[in-house]
């Protein structure tokens, strides 16, 4: 198989050097000296970071709606997500599994970004449009992930509930929920992690969080503050990162 | 007390619930989240106009050259960026691998800068990486100019940090002994590596990268939207002028290409193992 790796890697390189000419890209010009001194003016006008009080009591602000973004998005998500799981398991019968499924196989093609673009026209500008984007591309991840899980427990206690003559809610809620929820939790964390960093970044579009404070101090030409917006958002994803640890550790493991 | 006498997990759950609705409260607030805005008549007029025109698409000649074009310089952008982060990727994971270190075989000549040049380079692969594409690109539109270059130089970026991490990695996960016993006998890093290691390490290698190169596929559509080129770019500007059957056909242009892209490494990262 040694030869199909060489032979990729000659292939790959091949559709680099013709990409670089599609694109008419002039890498040689990054490199002249000229360019080089306009990139490195550009990258020392942001030091030293803006670490006025003001600002940073502005960047807390920012922060704080980013991760309540994030929270709420993926809350909402985890709830319609483990709603749309029962249907695409296959637990309310095969039409209502493949409409299920569908819908889950479109919230989660249409990418974040594109979901806040689309929210910020229907809900206006603000946070609420990033929640909102975030809520509807993790439903469909999170739905889909639910369902797997559905489908792989075994159904054996719900099974003994429903024989023994409980209701089917009963029998799902104490013979099929307490197998599931650990897994269901260490999902739904996985996707906060990733979701705090698409929150960051929404922003762009204009759908709140520090995201929206990048994108206002960089066409402002405010560097300095841009920069402590990127340490910001590189902050708390490390905290959130470490929660997530911390909660996995605790609760699933 | 009923309750508790039926289910006695039925109480901590109850308060487990009230506790993280709570907490949740404020956020509720601070996402200004009042899903009733969706619904008022001006918002639901623009969205329903606008929804509406997504059917049927857009499938003029023109729109669809376009189309073909972005979709074109989107794959481009990819490839071309994550070449070139293989190509700041290699040679910090050279650097980076212990087991092509010299310095760690004994004392020696140059072992202090040996053992301190890792520091620096492995602080600036975390940099490079945990500062995602997108802000990158962001950043480099500013300082490039709209287009693709901008999107080139953040995947080039970003991805030479997670590359150049992940080969350091494969070089040290495999069977290091031949490099080894090539460094000891005095052999050079590169020979060590090129005799001792990329034989056995090459799959690994090219299949992450190839399953990079599906990353940069699907990240180089987003980075179009803070204008660096590509699907994203039009579809930004299509998004702008509310014209729903552009927007449409270039979502499902999309779809088609991550789609593609997925197949593609799929069926390469298999014929791998």
């Amino acid at each position: 198989m040694r030869p199909l790796s060489t032979l990729l890697s000659i292939v790959f390189l091949a559709l680099a050097a013709l990409s670089v000419q599609y694109l008419s890209l002039d890498l040689m010009r990054f490199f002249a000296p000229d360019s080089l001194k306009q990139m490195l003016a550009y990258i020392v006008s942001f030091f030293p970071p803006d670490l006025s009080s003001e600002y940073l009591s502005r960047i807390a602000q920012g922060t704080v709606e980013t991760l309540a973004i994030s929270d709420i998005g993926n809350g909402l998500a985890a709830i319609f997500g483990l709603l749309l799981a029962l249907p695409a398991a296959g637990r309310l019968g095969p039409v209502l599994r493949a409409i299920a499924r569908f819908f889950l196989n479109f919230l989660r093609s249409v990418p974040e970004l594109v979901w806040a673009a689309i929210m910020v026209l229907a809900a206006g500008l603000g946070p609420l449009a990033g929640t909102l984007a975030l809520a509807a591309h993790t439903t469909g991840v999170l739905g889909r992930l639910f369902g797997e899980t559905l489908e792989n427990t075994p159904p054996e206690p719900a099974l003994a509930l429903l024989h023994s003559g409980s209701p089917r809610m009963a029998a799902f809620m104490y013979g099929t929920f307490p197998g599931i929820f650990p897994q269901l939790i260490a999902y739904t964390l996985y996707r906060w992690e990733n979701n705090i960093r698409m929150a960051t970044i929404l922003g762009f579009v204009g759908a709140g969080g520090l995201g929206q404070m990048l994108y206002f101090s960089l066409s402002l030409f405010q560097q300095q503050q841009a920069f402590t917006v990127i340490l910001a958002m590189l902050f708390l994803v490390a905290i959130v990162d470490a929660i997530s640890a911390w909660l996995r550790g605790r609760y699933i493991e | 007390m009923l309750l508790a006498e039926r289910d006695p997990a039925a109480l901590p759950r109850l308060a487990l619930t009230i506790i993280v609705l709570f907490l949740l409260w404020p956020a509720l607030n601070l996402t200004e989240f009042n899903p009733a805005v969706l619904f008022e008549t001006n918002n639901r007029k623009i969205m329903g106009q606008f929804l509406s025109s997504f059917f049927p698409l857009n499938l003029s000649p023109d729109f669809l050259k376009l189309v073909w074009k972005s979709t074109l310089e989107t794959l481009a952008l990819a490839t071309a960026g994550t070449a070139l982060a293989m190509f700041i990727a290699f040679p910090a994971a050279l650097m980076l691998a212990r087991s092509l270190s010299i310095s760690s075989i004994g004392p020696g000549p140059g072992r202090l800068i040996g053992q301190f040049i890792r520091i620096p380079v492995r602080w600036i692969l975390i940099v490079l990486r945990s500062i995602p594409e997108i802000v990158w690109a962001l950043l480099f539109v500013r300082a490039v100019g709209l287009g693709p270059a901008a999107g080139v130089l953040a995947i080039a970026i970003t991805y030479s940090g997670m590359l150049g991490k992940v080969y350091s990695e494969i070089l040290e996960s495999g069977d290091t002994r031949p490099a080894r016993a090539l460094l000891e006998t005095g052999s050079g890093r590169l020979a060590a590596f090129s005799y001792g290691i990329l034989p056995g390490a090459l799959h690994e290698l090219v299949s992450y990268s190839v399953y990079r190169w599906e990353c940069a596929v699907r990240a180089s559509v987003i980075m179009g939207f803070v204008g660096a080129g590509g699907l994203g770019q039009l579809m930004e500007l299509s998004m702008r002028m509310l014209s729903g059957g552009e927007v449409s056909t270039i979502l499902l242009t999309f779809l088609l290409l991550v789609l593609l892209a997925d197949a593609v490494s799929a069926i390469l990262r298999k014929a791998l193992e």
